[in-house]
């Protein structure tokens, strides 16, 4: 169905742009404070792109806004891992780094793929994610192979978000696996870091069961429209 | 009947080279010094009925997408065009290699070092450093794979010193 996976691609990309957006003004650098708010931007711009199509799919009138700003939590399909709080910097950036590795390879599957609505989408979108899955991995490594503080929370980043990424690869998606894990594991040897331990993975965000902290993002992400429905300025 | 249809395509061929003429004259909001056809974002224009004009986004987030259609649309009213649409699409995805040579030549004079060409990618020259707009020299630095805008990234001239923007490749 082209809409469950355009909503599935566009809260994604929506809840992970949401979470980047949060450190807007509060990076450690400001190359940083740059490098997250663009890549939420982008997020944003595909989650726009993906949204707008689930709407025009569904053929009820509701358009990207209405999609973003209307569904309570338990309508979000996005996976686990996008809406978990960001933590300190190698947190985030390991969630990125995972994410990103994943989110790159399933556009490129996606953009050959049959859909050719979505399919434009996401051969659009690759290009963006190529470059955000490379900034990731470059920090994973400066932070892996830094200081023994900078290493300590990296392996902690990784820790704390590693329970979600068995989601990633639920159903239809267990394809992209090999490749996924070849890849993060290359970056981890070369950051000094271990890949962590197999733990029992959580999932549920694909059928609108998460978390607790997703409330509390949409709270606020969704304030504006909730408190004043159709505001304009 | 012949002769009438040779005519209107004449007209609509007229239509097309000065819809690009118009917008080769309108501005990117956020790299004011290069116009919109020297960006590569004017796609085509459809004869129609009615007649479209076709753009595609640079960064699907990118802020300035909503002024460009607004910059087009008053650059097409303002020429009695308003019956011409204008319609975005994805794909074929906006490559820097659609930059003008002639936007490359502005970008630099301006200060922000173009983005190498598809040949000297192709040449293996992907990993080339940027020269830098002031002084032209080779020994570049990147500091930010980010910067000002999402199509930019921030560098550093390491003989001149001076700080500049460089147009990420994609």
């Amino acid at each position: 169905m082209r809409y469950d996976l355009a909503v599935q691609l566009g809260d994604d990309a929506l809840i992970l742009g949401h979470r980047l957006s949060e450190w807007c003004g509060h990076a450690p650098t400001l190359e940083i404070d740059l490098a997250l708010a663009n890549i939420g931007l982008d997020l944003l711009g595909q989650a726009q792109f993906f949204l707008a199509l689930a709407g025009g799919s569904e053929g009820q009138g509701r358009d990207a806004d209405t999609l973003a700003y209307r569904r309570t939590e338990d309508e979000f399909r996005n996976c686990l891992l996008v809406e978990q709080p960001n933590g300190d910097f190698a947190r985030t950036i390991a969630r990125q780094f995972l994410f990103s590795a994943w989110q790159e390879l399933q556009f490129r599957a996606l953009a050959a793929g049959s859909d050719k609505a979505i399919a434009e989408i996401a051969e659009k979108a690759v290009k963006e994610v190529t470059y955000h899955a490379s900034f990731a991995a470059d920090w994973v490594i400066r932070l892996g192979d830094g200081t023994a503080e900078s290493h300590k929370r990296m392996a902690e980043g990784l820790d704390w978000c590693w329970r979600f990424t068995d989601e990633l690869f639920s159903g239809a998606g267990a394809a992209l696996r090999p490749e996924w894990d070849a890849r993060v594991n290359a970056v981890l040897a070369e950051a000094g870091l271990h890949t962590p331990k197999p733990v029992r993975g959580i999932t549920g965000g694909r059928e609108g069961r998460h978390s607790e902290h997703l409330g509390h993002s949409l709270a606020e992400m969704q304030y504006l429209q909730r408190a004043f429905p159709d505001a304009v300025w | 009947m012949r002769c009438g249809e040779a005519m209107s395509e004449t007209i609509e061929e007229g239509l097309e080279a000065r819809i690009f003429a118009l917008l080769s004259h309108v501005p990117d909001p956020e790299i004011p010094v290069i116009s919109l056809t020297d960006l590569g974002i004017v796609r085509a224009v459809r004869l129609g009925p009615p007649p479209v004009v076709v753009i595609t986004p640079t960064y699907s987030g990118c802020p300035a997408s909503l002024v460009i259609s607004q910059s087009i649309r008053r650059a097409l009213d303002e020429a009695g065009l308003s019956g011409v649409e204008i319609k975005t699409e994805l794909s074929p995805a906006w490559t820097t290699d659609w930059i003008s040579d002639a936007g490359r030549r502005k970008l630099r004079a301006y200060g922000i070092a173009p983005p190498e060409t598809a040949a000297a990618r192709l040449a293996g020259k992907a990993a080339a450093p940027a020269f830098c707009p002031q002084c032209g020299s080779a020994r570049t630095a990147e500091i930010s794979r980010f910067g000002s805008t999402p199509c930019k990234a921030l560098w550093r001239c390491l003989d001149c010193a001076e700080p500049f923007d460089r147009f990420k490749c994609i």
